[in-house]
């Protein structure tokens, strides 16, 4: 997986997204904890932080992070994300030649948290890597599942005389980091496969 | 052509803010789309929308029932009318009955083709449109300029005037600041409003799903935030399949905005839940507004191949001289020529389809694979049966068909201007004449056409013979090149006859819509030209060769003149251009050039029919090349030169700066000779630069070639 690691990386970057990949869930919830610190969530109106329900939060102990960083919520409604300043989801996919993100967004929450605040997190597992758009709507079940999102960088617009601006009416920055280690709701079988393939050490 | 029509394109030619953004525009779109091209198969990728998108056409009714089933399984309303007043009710009753106060938009250019925001405004609904540049011309009581970017045509300068004057005072033109301050403003509106408007690039059949793309994240909002979601569909965007999806999400980024993907796709295929957990309204209107009578209609039928992404109007030399405006208050540049003669009428499109130069351009980028020059003279056409053509028009062609007449009144002409004439040139004309010799000298009238010469030339006889058509200009201006024609083939041992009994190849006729004469050109063309056995049917004019390789037969076709057709192929086999013709001879042995010839830097410009149309491009490079010449590479060497045959007449104040650019382009290689392979292309830029006074030399091919064949 290496390869198509460093497709996605610099096909995201290029269209202005940090990535950042770790091995392990606890690495990245301590970096996301540092990076919610930094970025000056606080418990203020524009300043909270909203964490959508997603499997890499079963078996954290979402009190205890609660309790480290003040005006981090998980409880997410319109009210809360609009008064946040970062959100933070988990998405089910990646597309490596482009640098998107794929989820099944049907849950409200799940847009909420990615639309709203100036800076979307977004945690994803390495292996749910996929090289391009034909192999993503193998992934993909529109039959089951009413709003699908594509994610690729930051929002953007170029209409004042044509200039790139990030961050319209979506966040100005997206923030995508990859675990590795496989949350634990979410194995399969073939996921061992892929962490070896991936030269996971 | 009325006045107001003349004023608007001369305001918008006199805006330097407009012509100046586009046309920088224009420049680093051709770069940006071909980077975001790499590595992608773009023929192959186009070749699958014009499939799949023309198999949707053909089956548009058997789609949006299969869609309707599919989405209304899921609990989704679909609406679907053909009448653009019924979609407009729809709305706003559903607004009604939901006691809707505020609405929110995505950029839907199905709302504007029905005008949707006057309607609902009109009923004391508040309509905010939340694309970035839709709002800023809602603020300015403005028109899209440019369907992908409806305000390209404003400066940040402008942008901050209508803030300070329609939001809030104290912006500054700083474009970040600009920005943040809409998305500042808007957010309320997006958390307060009770209906969400967008329109759809992809409805899929297969799974009732819609496929919104966008940059700025407003359709995410505008989907997940109000209650009710009413998507505005023109049904010509369904396709069959799931997978029909994934060579649309290849060109359209790519061809729009040079993004491998945009910011946001969202694919919505059912209701979703609300923030407060109830569950959506979502209401899909597929609306057909003259889209089935379209698809019936043979020729028009590709036009529902669009995709929207606007790359005919970002090649486009007309449009990024005189931008969207002018082409009317919806659908602009050339595709929008041919959707406004159906959403709107045939008689809107009058005007605008007159701006077309015929270059071709957009052929080159349309991932529908849309002929649009093609069904712009189309439309042409259907107005001048609809109208009927004026007396003028009718006089002029019986004049133009009668060569003898039309030289001798030429030469008439160029006499009585002997005064104005010098070195070849007529540099002044008087009064409503004053246009086309304004920016370009014009030739002077040769005192003896191609024809009379012909007769003067010694030629051995040979068996192998070719028959060379001149077309008028060589006939009557540029008799030379004629000559250099007829050298360079008897080097080759073909003997050249001329057939009298030709006249105009018919491209003027049929660039007007007037085909019934086009016609009469081609049946007197192909008698005269296939009169006598000939190996080749052979011309300098790369218009004349598309007449008399393309046109004549597609003339018949249109007429529905079948029994012309078999004569029309014969003569077509036969034709040649000039510089494929002499590559072909080189490459056989039959002509070589004199050896170890240094001749110094020129430069070559395509001309429209010779490359888009005829494909031709290397050919006149390598003999060129091959002859001694060393190739200095213009800028936008294959960009239309503004001569455009009768165009330039036409519209003369848009033909000038399309001619002038070329002329800075060609001013800034180092070459002091210009060579192209079109008699009309070297009418235009000889009298540019002659009028420019700059030392720089224009010559035909073929006048080059036949000084350096052996």
């Amino acid at each position: 997986m290496p390869a198509i690691f460093d497709t996605f990386k610099l096909r995201a970057e290029a269209v202005s997204a940090e990535v950042h990949r770790f091995p392990r869930k606890t690495e990245a919830l301590d970096f996301i904890v540092q990076y919610l610190r930094s970025a000056g969530v606080a418990d203020s109106p524009q300043s909270y932080a909203v964490w959508a329900d997603c499997p890499f939060l079963s078996g954290v102990d979402k009190k205890q992070i609660a309790e480290q960083i003040p005006g981090l919520t998980f409880e997410v409604t319109r009210e809360t994300a609009a008064a946040s300043r970062v959100g933070i989801s988990q998405l089910d996919w990646a597309m490596a030649n482009t640098g998107s993100l794929i989820q099944d967004a049907a849950p409200v929450d799940r847009r909420l948290v990615s639309t709203l605040p100036n800076i979307h997190i977004a945690v994803i597992q390495t292996d749910r890597l996929l090289p391009d758009l034909p192999s993503v709507l193998g992934k993909i079940r529109p039959e089951q599942t009413n709003y699908i999102s594509f994610i690729t960088g930051p929002s953007r617009t170029a209409d004042i005389e044509r200039v790139l601006t990030i961050g319209v009416h979506g966040p100005e920055k997206l923030v995508i980091i990859f675990v590795d280690q496989v949350f634990a709701d979410q194995v399969s079988v073939d996921d061992v496969l892929v962490d070896e393939a991936a030269g996971v050490n | 052509m009325r006045k107001e029509f003349r004023d608007s394109i001369n305001t918008a030619l006199h805006n330097p803010s407009l012509t100046g953004a586009l046309g920088r525009f224009s420049e680093a779109y051709r770069i940006s789309r071909e980077k975001a091209y790499e590595g992608i198969d773009f023929e192959a990728v186009r070749t699958q929308i014009a499939d799949r998108k023309g198999y949707a056409a053909s089956h548009l009714d058997e789609l949006a029932d299969r869609f309707t089933q599919k989405a209304e399984a899921r609990g989704t309303k679909v609406f679907r009318t053909n009448d653009p007043a019924k979609v407009r009710d729809y709305i706003l009753d559903l607004a009604r009955q939901n006691g809707v106060k505020s609405v929110v938009k995505s950029k839907s250019m199905a709302s504007e083709e029905i005008h949707l925001n006057p309607h609902l405004e009109k009923a004391g609904i508040e309509v905010h449109e939340t694309d970035l540049g839709e709002w800023i011309i809602q603020l300015a009581g403005q028109t899209p300029s440019h369907m992908v970017m409806p305000a390209i045509h404003m400066t940040k300068e402008e942008v901050t005037e209508v803030f300070n004057e329609q939001v809030e005072e104290g912006q500054t033109p700083d474009i970040p600041k600009l920005v943040k301050f809409a998305r500042g403003k808007l957010r309320t509106k997006f958390l307060d409003a009770g209906m969400g408007i967008t329109g759809a690039n992809i409805a899929v059949a297969e799974t009732g799903s819609l496929v919104i793309i966008t940059n700025e994240g407003n359709a995410r909002l505008v989907t997940t935030l109000p209650k009710i979601h009413v998507a505005i569909v023109g049904i010509e965007k369904l396709m069959a399949n799931f997978s029909d999806i994934v060579p649309v999400l290849t060109a359209l980024p790519r061809s729009a905005t040079a993004q491998l993907l945009t910011s946001y796709v969202s694919i919505i295929s059912g209701p979703v839940p609300n923030t407060d957990g109830t569950p959506k309204q979502l209401h899909i209107i597929l609306m057909d507004n003259r889209r089935t009578e379209m698809s019936h209609d043979p020729k028009f039928k590709q036009a529902l191949q669009c995709i929207r992404c606007a790359s005919c109007l970002n090649v486009c030399p007309v449009f990024r001289l005189v931008g969207g405006h002018v082409f009317g208050k919806v659908y602009t540049g050339g595709i929008g020529t041919i959707l406004t003669a159906w959403f709107d009428a045939l008689k809107s499109s009058d005007e605008i389809q007159g701006l077309c130069i015929q270059c071709g351009n957009c052929t080159q980028v349309c991932p529908g694979k849309i002929d649009i020059p093609g069904l712009i003279l189309e439309l042409r056409r259907r107005l001048a049966v609809e109208k009927g053509q004026t007396f003028t028009q009718k006089a002029i062609f019986s004049v133009v068909n009668n060569r003898r007449l039309f030289h001798s009144m030429l030469r008439t002409a160029s006499v009585v201007q002997k005064p104005m004439q010098k070195d070849g040139f007529i540099r002044h004309l008087p009064f409503f004449l004053s246009d086309m010799t304004e920016f370009r000298s014009l030739p002077a009238i040769a005192d003896v056409p191609f024809r009379d010469k012909f007769k003067q030339i010694a030629q051995t006889k040979q068996k192998e013979k070719a028959a060379f058509y001149s077309g008028c200009l060589i006939d009557f201006a540029y008799p030379e090149m004629g000559e250099a024609v007829v050298k360079i083939l008897n080097k080759a041992g073909i003997e050249v006859i001329f057939p009298e009994g030709q006249t105009c190849c018919g491209a003027p006729a049929r660039y007007s819509g007037a085909y019934e004469v086009a016609a009469q050109n081609a049946t007197d063309n192909i008698s005269a030209l296939l009169e006598q056995d000939v190996e080749y049917v052979v011309s300098a004019c790369p218009t004349c060769t598309v007449a008399l390789k393309q046109d004549f037969i597609s003339t018949f076709e249109s007429l529905g003149q079948t029994d012309a057709l078999p004569r029309a192929r014969e003569l077509a086999a036969k034709v040649m251009d000039l510089s494929t013709l002499v590559k072909k001879l080189v490459d056989e042995g039959r002509l070589t050039f004199k050896e170890g010839q240094k001749l110094g830097q020129v430069t070559y410009h395509d001309s429209c029919h010779l490359k888009r149309t005829l494909h031709v491009s290397e050919q006149p490079r390598e003999l060129l090349t091959k002859a001694g010449y060393e190739i200095s590479e213009v800028y936008e060497a294959d960009m239309c030169c503004g001569m455009g045959g009768s165009y330039s007449l036409k519209l003369p104040e848009i033909s000038a700066p399309i001619l002038e650019r070329k002329l800075n382009n060609i001013k800034q290689t180092c070459a002091t000779l210009v060579v192209m392979d079109c008699p009309g292309c070297v009418m235009q830029i000889r009298g540019g630069l002659d009028k420019d006074g700059a030392e720089i030399k224009v010559e035909h091919t073929v006048q080059l070639l036949a000084e350096q064949l052996k």
